[in-house]
């Protein structure tokens, strides 16, 4: 199934803004991370495990066991801060 | 009735906004409302652009979502939010939180919990730009720390 994966502030400028991946059936959000994390040297830097990387599934902050569906938008994030 | 989140790069008026909030409500006794600005320095550097960056829709939509979470737990008659995106420079407004009630003290508590709640939650982005360079802004633990006391767990510093 293909998924949209956006990112915002420091990961979109090291990653661009968006892209599209295809994934299994039943993956989920932490699967995602982890095809991304292989999928080239940036990427596995800005994704890294510990770095603080926070998600969003269908525009709603989640966690990485979330399922994915046909269509999705993921989102990949640093900690925000707005205010 | 007005929208009750507005994200924009347009400044906004206090008062207006404030006006615009008790138009045609008798009941509101009181009006508390928070400004989020700009300070002109970063880490001893001379700030020269603050910007702000934001998931479109997503950012509404938490907003809204932590409006109505404020309304199952206080007694307020009204909430407007409005966040600044794009660049501002020292000493501009970036956000204003306002909540009408019949009275101050939940009108007061509201406010903070809002504050506190977008902090964290909201996926707005801040980047610094100083003699020294532009870098983003970190997240404080203190602000995750702030949230839990309304009961609400955040891990968003990490």
């Amino acid at each position: 199934m293909k998924v949209e994966v956006r990112y915002f502030a420091s990961l979109r400028e090291g990653l661009g803004a968006s892209q599209a991946v295809e994934m299994p059936a039943g993956s989920t959000v932490g699967d995602l991370r982890e095809r991304l994390l292989s999928s080239s040297p940036r990427h596995a830097e800005l994704l890294a495990r510990g770095r603080a990387v926070r998600c969003a599934l269908g525009q709603r902050l989640c966690d990485e066991s979330q399922r994915l569906g046909e269509g999705a938008e993921v989102a990949f994030f640093p900690p925000v801060t707005g205010g | 009735m007005d929208a009750r989140v507005s994200v924009r790069e347009a400044d906004f008026d206090l008062s207006a906004e404030v006006a615009a909030l008790r138009a045609g409500d008798g009941g509101v006794g009181a009006v508390v409302s928070f400004v989020g600005t700009v300070r002109d320095r970063s880490d001893g550097q001379a700030l020269s652009v603050m910007e702000l960056e934001h998931y479109p829709g997503m950012t509404e939509a938490a907003i809204e979502a932590m409006i109505d979470e404020a309304q199952r737990r206080f007694d307020i008659r009204g909430v407007r939010v409005v966040h600044r995106v794009g660049p501002l420079a020292a000493q501009e407004q970036i956000v204003l939180v306002a909540v009408s009630s019949a009275h101050r003290g939940q009108a007061f508590q509201a406010c903070e919990f809002l504050m506190d709640y977008l902090k964290t939650q909201a996926p707005f982005w801040k980047k610094e730009h100083t003699a020294a360079g532009a870098r983003w802004v970190d997240a404080r633990v203190a602000d995750d720390d702030a949230l839990a006391r309304w009961g609400i767990r955040s891990d968003n510093a990490g």
